[in-house]
């Protein structure tokens, strides 16, 4: 029962994008089109997942006054990881996520269960929360990206949509376009869950 | 020359808030007074001058004479960092107490922003030289500055606004940039670089 409310926390009720607003710079950047939000949502994901293992397994050897820069440490080895590997196997979602990924070493989301859940909790524990909060994280993604690639592009996955009628906004894949489409669907998000907690 | 150019083309044609979306969270989070959004912004202008500095030490004499830039770039960027925060921390609070009551929270704080581990990375991509390097740091906390007091001005004001309920907060904040965004595409292809 517990293992269940670790793992749904991070979909709505504690969404790290919608609801808490952490982790919002590789949001805004990388949502230009639905297969990068994709990608940098499942390479954080990875990272998380491992260094919430990691952490939770070696938190009780860590002093507490040099816990963040040890947490820093084994989350930056896995980003390293998550670097080689894309460049190897996927260099051209690599070369458009560009700078992102390195930076996924100062996403406050991971930072964030690393110091608020990890390194409190079991392995078990912490293995659920972070699945949780990383699907919670890559659907907030993956939806930016669609809303922005079908009014910037008129296409979902590079697979056009919309027909040759419409005329795409070009300015929702350029940067205003992130602050807009991000603003817009904060305030729709905000409107659900005001229903949700009247009801 | 090319110093002026690096540096206009980091404060406002490739702004770091507003175009390259580096630093967003201080910027959404400092932004409520203009004063401790300025604060905000001059130590961040300020830690990013000098990391801009010894990162590029670190890239040049140690990680790239041993090959080990592919490997180890992150983690030592990020250690640099960290340190270098708490060591501006500690010399701020022995040299002058006021700067440091008025920078508060916001010292610490800095080591998680993204755009002083972004510069570093930039830096490192680029292949400046030691001046330009410090020229391009400066230049994007003067971006940073500019975009971060520029949103506490609008905000302030903002305060007396209409705003529908559920954009209330971060969510007019996010259009407002999204405005300002758009003003500042109008400086792209003024350097190029």
């Amino acid at each position: 029962m517990t293992l269940l409310k670790d793992l749904t926390r991070g979909l709505w009720r504690e969404n790290p994008i919608f609801r808490l607003l952490i982790g919002m710079c590789p949001t805004l950047a990388v949502t230009n089109a639905a297969i990068n939000g994709l990608a940098m949502g499942l390479a954080t994901s990875f990272v998380l997942i491992c260094s919430s293992i990691i952490i939770s397994l070696i938190k009780n050897f860590i002093p507490s006054k040099v816990r963040i820069p040890c947490f820093i440490i084994v989350i930056a080895t896995f980003v390293t990881i998550a670097d080689l590997v894309l460049a190897a196997f996927f260099p051209d979602i690599h070369a458009v996520l560009g700078l992102f990924v390195p930076l996924i070493v100062v996403n406050c989301v991971i930072l964030g269960r690393a110091e608020a859940f990890a390194s409190k909790n079991p392995v078990h524990r912490s293995i659920f929360d972070a699945l949780g909060m990383s699907i919670g994280f890559t659907w907030a993604l993956l939806l930016i990206s669609i809303v922005r690639e079908i009014l910037g592009m008129g296409s979902v996955f590079g697979i056009n949509i919309l027909g040759k009628a419409f005329t795409p906004f070009l300015i929702m894949v350029l940067p205003p376009g992130a602050f807009l489409a991000m603003g817009v669907l904060l305030g729709i998000m905000n409107t659900i869950q005001d229903k949700l907690a009247t009801r | 020359m090319k110093l002026f150019l690096i540096f206009m083309g980091a404060v406002v044609v490739n702004n770091f808030v507003l175009s390259r979306f580096l630093g967003i969270c201080p910027f959404l989070g400092v932004s409520k007074k203009i004063e401790t959004a300025f604060s905000m912004g001059i130590a961040v202008t300020f830690v990013m001058t000098l990391s801009a500095m010894a990162s590029w030490l670190i890239q040049n004499y140690i990680l790239i004479p041993f090959g080990l830039e592919r490997f180890l770039q992150i983690v030592s960027f990020i250690l640099v960092i960290a340190s270098l925060v708490q060591f501006v921390e500690m010399v701020i609070q022995k040299t002058s107490p006021a700067l440091y009551q008025a920078l508060g929270i916001y010292l610490p704080l800095i080591t998680t922003n993204c755009a002083i581990l972004g510069l570093a990375l930039l830096i490192a991509l680029k292949e400046y030289s030691l001046i330009e390097s410090l020229a391009f740091g400066f230049g994007a906390g003067a971006g940073f500055t500019l975009a971060i007091t520029m949103m506490a001005g609008i905000r302030e004001e903002l305060q007396f606004g209409d705003v529908p309920k559920p954009l209330e907060g971060a969510a007019i904040a996010l259009i407002i940039a999204g405005l300002m965004s758009m003003a500042f595409m109008g400086f792209s292809g003024l350097i190029a670089m």
